[in-house]
């Protein structure tokens, strides 16, 4: 296995060969863990899409590292009104085709995203907000809402501009094409081979900082033992998502360097808080009148059974931070000193048995193989410790669509899911997933544990319609208390997001997972 | 293609000890034969010798997770070949995942050959409509190519040993019933059928007790070489993600899992397993290869 | 001829009709593709929209229907997840497959059948014997570890080789090929030699026990008695022989090649159908995957014909009819 020194020169000789040598000081080649199925940056919500277009196109307001709203398009924003939104916009933006970016723009976006054919999932679920669109000046833009809406700003940072002079209704394979795929952003569209790779070039004209890249590659390596080779074998100078097994050797080899963030993405185990569950039978596989589970007692037993400190260290190597809330340190509406329970397996079987389960009960616990970090490792490792407890747990991890079918069906008693938190505040996860199911209103839409609080949901409602930032973050952080101290769910961690790229060069690790060849700079 | 009873007379031994003596004059299929026995008996025994029930997940604790091989447990418990992320011993891990692909491939060439020898020989027996209605069938399910064809039935079976097995039997019986029916045909011609049938034995004696013994040879070899195959294709479907479930890993998912510990130097949660893979299936192919150049008359000649 | 070659038609046909009904019924009964592709920040109204705009909250029949209403137009659908037609997508990533299994099947060629004819005419050589022995490995060794390894080796340990993806292309026919540029070459190289393993071996073992079963037969016999050179007796008499079960084997073999790219094409990472199908199974892309599923068994059914009528053209003693 190990090459001789004649080998070595050999193989330096014919890597060399395969890229002239200036070409590659400015090309940035990037390694993508996800296949990007669209440059129409209005036709599939999908956070790869999103990554991609953040290098063509630009939104009003933009997220930080950190995931805190910054000024990009947009200059600055103010409530008027309490239902009145406005935004004064940057002048002197220009668009790849050379025309002047202005609040027509804006308003034709902001018509266009409901309109984009055959979208598997629509932007319009950033725009639906916004009632009416009223163009002050060409650098001033109100956009109106139905009632106080303080999150529009947030939402508005997934709206990507595009020209108005692309006339009405732009068909989404003109982008793929190239011949719409006009933005404001840092780097022009060159090229698209689906499944493959994007090219770049630097947009010489850019109003911002101009970025360290002439031409930047772009490619599509799912499987995650490629992504890690083809940088360690020089194919890309930059990867994201490292799988977890690879940190420790990739962190020890000088000729590398990484970056690493706490993420926005939480994973967590939903409990059935229906009466009836279907995975749940007592310590002899006899079936129950009742459900365990909508018990508080039986809900923190299996939270204090679980040793995420192990989970993070064994099963993530390191990438991820133990949590017991929706949101990492640091964000708006995190709520200090709500920490996960220690991990006590003796004070959980007591527990258990005061809620008259001396003897545990079976459950299965289900799981996706192929969608989160580590999921199915994740999984069976609780299931472990479940079962130390007395609670024999039989693990089943299945691929993602047949997992996700029957997730939405409520087939399954106790599964782990993960939820990345793209608005950076507790707003986001307490409507779609703990809030009382109600379809006329969207909340609960992806509540799957069928989880029920109403002075969760009062404390919310109050919240979405309260103005001041002070005041809704300590509404959202009540509500988060409430539904934690509850065991709505159980939180395990917080993924880290981690990139790799060869020494010489540094990235700011973002939040939102997301990879940006602009912020790629060589180190000074 | 002509039966071994044909060949035999001539010779003083019955045609088992020349069968014997045929297959034991390559060493290197004799050494292959006493490798399968051996893993097969691993396989049936390994609840009472392996040191852990690696699907218990009771008994796995990730704080033993990834210990190179030779590691103690904190029960002092040695790992001769380390463990995997799980904490699984991977000497248990790789006999119970023995017995999961020999179960999985037998199991399944078993099924699929009785299945589809049947089909072939009643084909070529019966002949006419029925038997264009059969090899049709064999023709069409041979242009579905394997990979593809298990891929789907466990897109919609989901995961689990016996879903896999269903899968493998749907994908191999016609190529059974294809060599059946070869065999058949040639055999169909030859007097002692014709005298069977003159004396008016009932037709499915015939089929049976006659036309299937003479038919057996060529299937005994696709059996074996189907085994391998079936053993190799699971171990893909498993590191696809689609084959048995991850707390009962075969050797497949054994090594899919260690996979991603390949480049942080963690060599021996794939590297065994694999090893015990290719053993597996390079000592079925030895004995199927030996097997067919024993009963293949052509080349006695 | 004709008759035959419209029944072999129809039969595709009515193949190619069952495969797509059973595949509406499974697919459906997997689950639906917007749970899968929707954001989940969507609400309940965000997704029956959605559900919506794909026809999927149709009744299935009508569905089904529809679909073969376009299928008569030579219309396949869209795919849900690039919103592009599904014959499009498979078209633009044809090329790729087809390149690294021509690829696979030359190298198959070119390495197995001289070891082979070297193993069986001298069996009892050293070369011959662990050509042998190869071709068992070759057939054990499962082609995901296999391509493991070869990344391991060329591209990380000794950086000969890039590791994955498909390199530099190059227009030919107006479509872009690898194998006309050195970088493009240097990508394919890993991924057709591992896709190349199994066809290896078994050309090697076909080649070889072609060539041991016809030295002894009688026209080889008489043919070198005649004294012709050994060269011509092995290039023309023997070879003539062992040609027809290699063709056959090999063409059939193609499409099985092409099949099991999906196991290559997702280690290395090479854009071509067999990734894409993997990705449709996933995301449950309906149109795609009917659409790709209906392009391999048409793909089968001409190799099948070829393969009978390059028999009848190796072996004249072959008649079409006989093979139905």
């Amino acid at each position: 296995m190990f090459p001789t020194c004649r080998m070595v020169i050999l193989g330096a000789a014919l890597a060399a060969l395969t890229l002239p040598p200036a070409a590659r000081a400015q090309t940035l080649r990037v390694g993508a863990s996800a296949p990007v199925t669209s440059i129409d940056p209005h036709y599939h919500t999908y956070s790869p899409n999103v990554s991609l277009d953040a290098h063509i196109y630009e939104p009003l307001v933009d997220m930080d590292a950190a995931s805190r709203p910054i000024p990009r398009l947009a200059l600055s924003w103010k409530l008027v009104d309490n239902t009145v939104w406005e935004f004064h916009l940057r002048p002197g933006v220009k668009f790849h085709n050379g025309e002047d970016f202005t609040a027509a723009d804006v308003a034709y976006t902001i018509d266009r995203i409901p309109r984009v054919k055959n979208s598997p999932g629509s932007y319009a679920i950033y725009t639906k907000a916004i009632s009416s669109v009223e163009v002050v000046d060409p650098h001033t833009i109100r956009l109106h809402t139905k009632q106080v809406y303080p999150l529009l700003p947030i939402d508005l940072t997934q709206v990507y501009i595009i020209p108005h002079t692309l006339g009405a209704d732009p068909a989404t394979e003109d982008f793929n094409s190239g011949k719409d795929a006009i933005g404001t952003g840092p780097f022009r569209f060159v090229s698209y081979k689906s499944g493959d790779r994007i090219e770049m070039d630097r947009n010489d004209n850019y109003w911002g900082p101009k970025p360290d890249w002439q031409h930047v590659s772009y490619r599509m390596i799912p499987n995650d033992a490629a992504r890690t080779a083809a940088l360690l074998s020089g194919d890309v100078d930059f990867i994201e998502a490292v799988p977890t097994t690879d940190v420790a050797r990739l962190s020890h080899d000088k000729k590398l360097h990484l970056a690493e963030t706490v993420s926005l993405r939480i994973i967590f185990l939903w409990l059935d808080h229906r009466g009836m569950t279907p995975h749940v039978t007592g310590p002899n596989g006899e079936k129950l009148d009742h459900n365990p589970l909508t018990d508080l007692r039986v809900r923190q037993a299996l939270s204090m059974a679980i040793n995420r400190n192990a989970i993070v260290d064994r099963i993530m190597q390191g990438a991820a931070i133990p949590s017991g809330q929706f949101l990492p340190k640091g964000s708006f509406s995190y709520v200090p000193g709500l920490n996960p329970p220690a991990y006590d397996p003796a004070k959980a079987r007591q527990l258990l048995a005061a809620a008259g389960y001396p003897k545990g009960f079976r459950i299965e616990l289900d799981g996706p193989n192929d969608r989160y970090v580590n999921d199915g490792k994740i999984i069976q490792a609780v299931g472990q410790m479940w079962s130390r407890i007395g609670v024999q747990t039989a693990v089943n991890a299945i691929t993602w669509p047949s997992f996700i079918g029957q997730a939405n069906k409520g087939a399954f008693s106790a599964f782990l899911l993960g939820w990345g938190t793209s608005s950076g505040e507790a707003s986001n996860p307490l409507r779609s997933l703990i809030a009382t199911r109600t379809p006329a209103k969207g909340w609960g839409a992806v509540n799957r544990g069928f989880y029920s609080n109403p002075k969760v949901d009062e404390l919310l409602t109050t919240a979405l319609a309260t103005a001041d930032d002070a005041a809704r973050e300590k509404l959202l952080q009540q509500a988060t208390t409430l539904a934690m101290d509850d065991v709505a769910f159980i939180p395990l961690h917080n993924q880290k997001n981690i990139w790799a790229m060869r020494a010489g060069l540094t990235y700011a690790a973002r939040a939102d997972e997301t990879s940006r060849a602009q912020e790629v700079h060589p180190a000074k | 293609m002509s039966g071994m009873a044909e060949i035999a007379p001539a010779a003083p031994e019955t045609p088992l000890q020349r069968f014997v003596r045929d297959f034991t004059s390559n060493r290197l299929a004799v050494g292959a034969l006493v490798v399968v026995l051996l893993i097969a008996l691993a396989a049936i025994f390994a609840p009472w010798i392996t040191p852990q029930n690696p699907y218990d997940l009771a008994q796995l604790d990730i704080m033993d997770g990834r210990l190179p091989p030779g590691a103690s447990s904190a029960a002092g418990m040695t790992y001769w070949l380390g463990t995997d992320d799980q904490g699984r011993d991977m000497l248990s891990g790789i006999i119970y995942g023995l017995r999961i692909s020999l179960i999985v491939g037998i199991g399944s060439a078993l099924i699929a050959g009785v299945v589809g020898s049947t089909l072939g020989l009643v084909a070529a027996y019966a002949g006419g409509r029925v038997e264009t209605a059969i090899m049709r069938l064999v023709d069409l399910q041979l242009s579905f190519p394997a990979i593809l064809v298990a891929l789907m039935i466990l897109a919609f079976l989901g995961k689990g040993i016996g879903n896999v097995m269903i899968a493998l039997v749907l994908v191999e019986w016609a190529r059974y019933a294809r060599t059946a029916r070869g065999a058949a045909l040639v055999e169909r011609r030859r007097e002692y059928i014709e005298a069977a049938e003159c004396l008016a034995l009932p037709r499915w004696r015939v089929l049976f007790r006659h036309l299937l013994p003479n038919c057996l040879p060529p299937l005994i070899v696709i059996g074996t070489i189907q085994i391998a195959r079936a053993i190799t294709l699971e171990a893909t479907l498993s590191f696809l993600g689609l084959g048995v479930p991850i707390t009962e890993p075969s050797l497949g998912l054994l090594i899919a899992n260690g996979y991603q510990y390949m480049l942080s130097g963690q060599y021996w949660i794939s590297f065994y397993p694999g090893l015990a893979l290719l053993l597996t299936i390079m000592a079925i192919n030895l004995v199927g290869d030996q097997l067919r150049d024993v009963l293949n008359p052509r080349q006695q000649r | 001829m004709t008759a035959w070659l419209l029944r072999r038609l129809v039969q595709a046909a009515f193949v190619v009709l069952a495969m797509t009904v059973i595949l509406f019924i499974g697919l459906h009964v997997i689950g639906n593709p917007i749970d899968i592709l929707i954001s989940p920040e969507a609400d309940q109204a965000d997704r029956a929209r959605a559900i919506a705009a794909l026809g999927l909250d149709q009744p299935l029949w009508r569905q089904y229907a529809l679909f073969l209403w376009g299928m008569l137009h030579g219309d396949l659908g869209r795919s849900f997840v690039f919103h592009e037609p599904a014959l499009q997508l498979i078209g633009e990533r044809l090329p790729a497959t087809l390149e690294l299994a021509v690829s696979a099947v030359l190298l198959a060629i070119v390495i197995g059948i001289p070891l082979g004819l070297y193993a069986g005419l001298y069996p009892n050589s050293l070369l011959g014997r662990s050509a042998m022995a190869g071709s068992i490995l070759g057939f054990s060794l499962p082609t995901f570890w296999v391509g493991l390894m070869l990344i391991m080796l060329f591209a990380v340990r000794l950086g000969w080789l890039p590791s994955t993806g498909r390199g530099q292309t190059a227009l030919l026919f107006g479509i872009r090929w690898s194998f006309l540029t050195r970088d493009g070459l240097a990508h394919l190289a890993m991924p057709a030699f591992n896709l190349a393993l199994g066809n290896i071996a078994l050309v090697l073992r076909l080649v070889r026990s072609g060539v041991r079963e016809t030295l002894p037969l009688d026209y080889v016999r008489f043919a070198r008695a005649k004294g012709l050179r050994p060269a011509r007796v092995v290039g023309v008499h023997v070879m003539k022989n062992i040609m027809i079960p290699v063709v056959t084997v090999l063409g059939l073999e193609f499409g099985g090649t092409i099949a099991f790219s999906v196991v290559t094409e997702s280690i290395f990472a090479w854009p071509g159908m067999g990734k894409l199908i993997i990705d449709s199974i996933n995301v449950l892309d309906r149109p795609v995957i009917v659409a790709y599923l209906m392009i391999i068994v048409l793909m089968f059914v001409a190799i099948n014909l070829v393969v009978d009528l390059l028999y009848t053209f190796l072996d004249p003693r072959v008649r079409l009819e006989d093979r139905g």
